[in-house]
């Protein structure tokens, strides 16, 4: 980890409102579903998009003298989220019921952890957005308080008169990541969702799909005077249901609530929710009702016990995480900011590009714009997948070194890139089959140099009297002659030579 | 910590979502009362140094591994819904 460590508080002021300045404290609760066949407490299917109530038994349906049993891959993921995000793993952890009247759950109680959270505290690396996409963000660690593990619930879907009830997500393992009142704005908060996010990814633990609710997040989002040590009253906002509504969400009701303070009003601790298609907040409860969940501990399940051996095992599948990943890839093949950045969040991508530049890695800079930008590009023109591609990293890797080597140009690399992706041959077959090598040697080239400058004669002259770009001018015309085969840096040596 | 034996009756009731007369506020109160009471009775005792216990039994880490088994049909799990539509149970309109 970094150590630049530095308290951002972001301060809003507004003209003409008073010269108090405010800043803003903010807390994010992070849902994540953890990606299993079964569901938490039954081996009932868990998924997404099936038809309502078809992913229910006696179980999730609280029927009389049905039994929760626990899901050992959900323990597995947690504990893996946990070791990750670098929370404490307890000795042991218990299971409580949750006590509440919505029709979300048929049990009228939500299995969940109280006081033993199966992980406690926990660090999180996040990256800010820098003012140039070209380079590096400041790095800040935010803390948090606890990740435990609870059954998601059903779904509702609301009509003008009545609402009705789907219990497919019902019971599907879902982890609550909660951190410490640690952020100052949408942005930082947007930080660490991407970061969160990134990770879960990376370990396989989800696949943190916000449009199919696989992660959720609500803010505790509170305005206090800089300086005052005491948290202002907060607002919980809900429904922030993408990354970016987030962002937006918390950014309007930080400014919503500065202002009411700047007006000399107060905040009344309540439940607000984003609107995104108004971008606006609204409350959801005047005033919060006195929740009683009554937590009590579940009869029906034992604790879990985790000891050295299983938190070693979980500890050996944790893949090198993103910021790590980027780090070496900085050092090791120097590549810069801007193809790391993209490399790195797709953790498929990075191992695709590694896979060749570990082979060359002097030629890495010229495989990671391959694979950022035409592999990509090419990829989402056909809608495939990065599995699906014939352009394997042993292939990218051939094309790389003839351009290196200088048989094809860059720019006619590209076009062979384009072949290869369409047929899946390798460089050298593509350029044989096109006649794309270079069928002459250098004194043919220097002929057409030549012809260049005879022809071009004004160029020669400005770029004999200092002028470096009117060499272009003469460049153009080589290529053209060569069909696009000659390699621009010689070109550009012999011209040079030539004129003077 | 609760007086001994007293209950709020208006409130426990609240959370159960149910409604009770004068009559029964004070039967149950009664009754509740006296079990309160009766647990209270544990206050009496020295618990210093002792863990507090979940379970009474030993038992630990009692899982199955991640293997779907079997469904209700939809028919089935809907059967005890008062009122259903589009295989869905229709609930008075709720906006939590």
């Amino acid at each position: 980890m970094p150590t630049i460590l530095r308290t951002n508080t972001q301060s809003y002021n507004f003209e003409g409102l008073g010269k108090m300045e405010y800043e803003a404290v903010i807390g994010l609760e992070v849902h994540v579903q953890i990606k299993a066949e079964s569901k938490i407490f039954t081996r009932c299917r868990a998924g997404f998009g099936y038809e309502p109530n078809t992913l229910v038994d006696p179980v999730i349906m609280g029927l009389p003298g049905a039994l929760p049993v626990m899901n050992k891959k959900a323990l597995d993921g947690i504990i893996k989220a946990g070791l990750a995000l670098n929370c404490r793993i307890p000795e042991v952890c218990k299971w409580d019921r949750k006590n509440y009247f919505y029709p979300d759950s048929p049990n009228n109680y939500q299995i969940t952890q109280y006081d033993q959270p199966i992980c406690e505290g926990g660090l999180v690396e996040i990256e800010l957005s820098s003012d140039s996409r070209a380079s590096m963000g400041e790095h800040k660690r935010i803390q948090l308080t606890r990740i435990h593990l609870e059954n998601d619930v059903g779904k509702l879907n609301h009509f003008s008169e009545d609402s009705l009830v789907d219990y497919n997500r019902a019971g599907t393992s879902l982890m609550e990541i909660v951190t410490e009142p640690d952020m100052h704005s949408g942005e930082e908060a947007f930080a660490l969702l991407t970061a969160v996010r990134q990770i879960m990814v990376y370990c396989g633990i989800s696949d943190c799909d916000m449009e199919k609710g696989q992660m959720r997040a609500d803010a505790n989002i509170s305005v206090r005077p800089v300086g005052q040590k005491e948290l202002g009253s907060k607002i919980e906002l809900k429904n922030l249901n993408s990354i970016t509504g987030v962002k937006n969400g918390i950014e309007y009701e930080i400014k919503r609530q500065t202002r009411e303070l700047k007006k000399g009003n107060t905040i009344v601790q309540a439940t607000w929710r984003w609107d995104a298609e108004q971008g606006r907040t609204e409350s959801m409860r005047e005033k919060e009702d006195a929740h009683d969940y009554r937590y009590l501990p579940d009869p029906d399940l034992m604790p879990v016990r985790v000891d050295e051996e299983w938190k070693n095992r979980i500890q050996s599948e944790i893949p090198e995480l993103p910021f790590d990943k980027q780090r070496r890839f900085f050092e090791e093949y120097d590549l810069p900011y801007t193809i790391t950045s993209v490399l790195v969040p797709d953790r498929d991508l990075s191992d695709y590009f590694e896979a060749a530049a570990k082979q060359s890695p002097k030629m890495a800079q010229a495989i990671g714009n391959y694979v950022t930008n035409d592999l990509l590009r090419e990829l989402s023109e056909a809608g495939q997948s990065l599995a699906d591609c014939k352009v394997t990293a042993e292939h990218l890797l051939s094309l790389v070194s003839t351009v290196d080597k200088g048989t094809i140009t860059k720019q006619i690399g590209k076009d062979v890139f384009l072949e290869m992706f369409k047929s899946g041959e390798l460089a050298d077959a593509v350029i044989e089959r096109k006649g794309l090598k270079s069928d002459f040697d250098d004194d043919q080239v220097k002929a057409w140099c030549q012809e260049a400058i005879d022809e071009n004669s004004k160029s020669a002259e400005n770029f004999k009297s200092g002028n470096e770009k009117a060499l272009n001018a003469l460049l153009g015309p080589v290529m053209k002659k060569s069909r696009g085969k000659a390699n621009p840096q010689t070109v550009n040596k012999l011209l040079r030579e030539l004129i003077r | 910590m609760s007086e001994t034996g007293k209950i709020d009756i208006d409130y426990v009731a609240k959370l159960a979502r149910i409604a009770l007369s004068e009559e029964e506020k004070a039967k149950f109160s009664d009754q509740l009362g006296s079990i309160l009471g009766y647990v209270e009775k544990l206050e009496e005792l020295d618990t210093e140094g002792v863990e507090a216990t979940a379970h009474p039994y030993p038992m630990e880490n009692v899982w199955q591994e991640d293997v779907v088994s079997s469904e209700l049909p939809v028919e089935g799990a809907l059967r005890n819904a008062p009122k259903q539509r589009q295989n869905m149970i229709v609930v008075p309109k709720v906006v939590e």
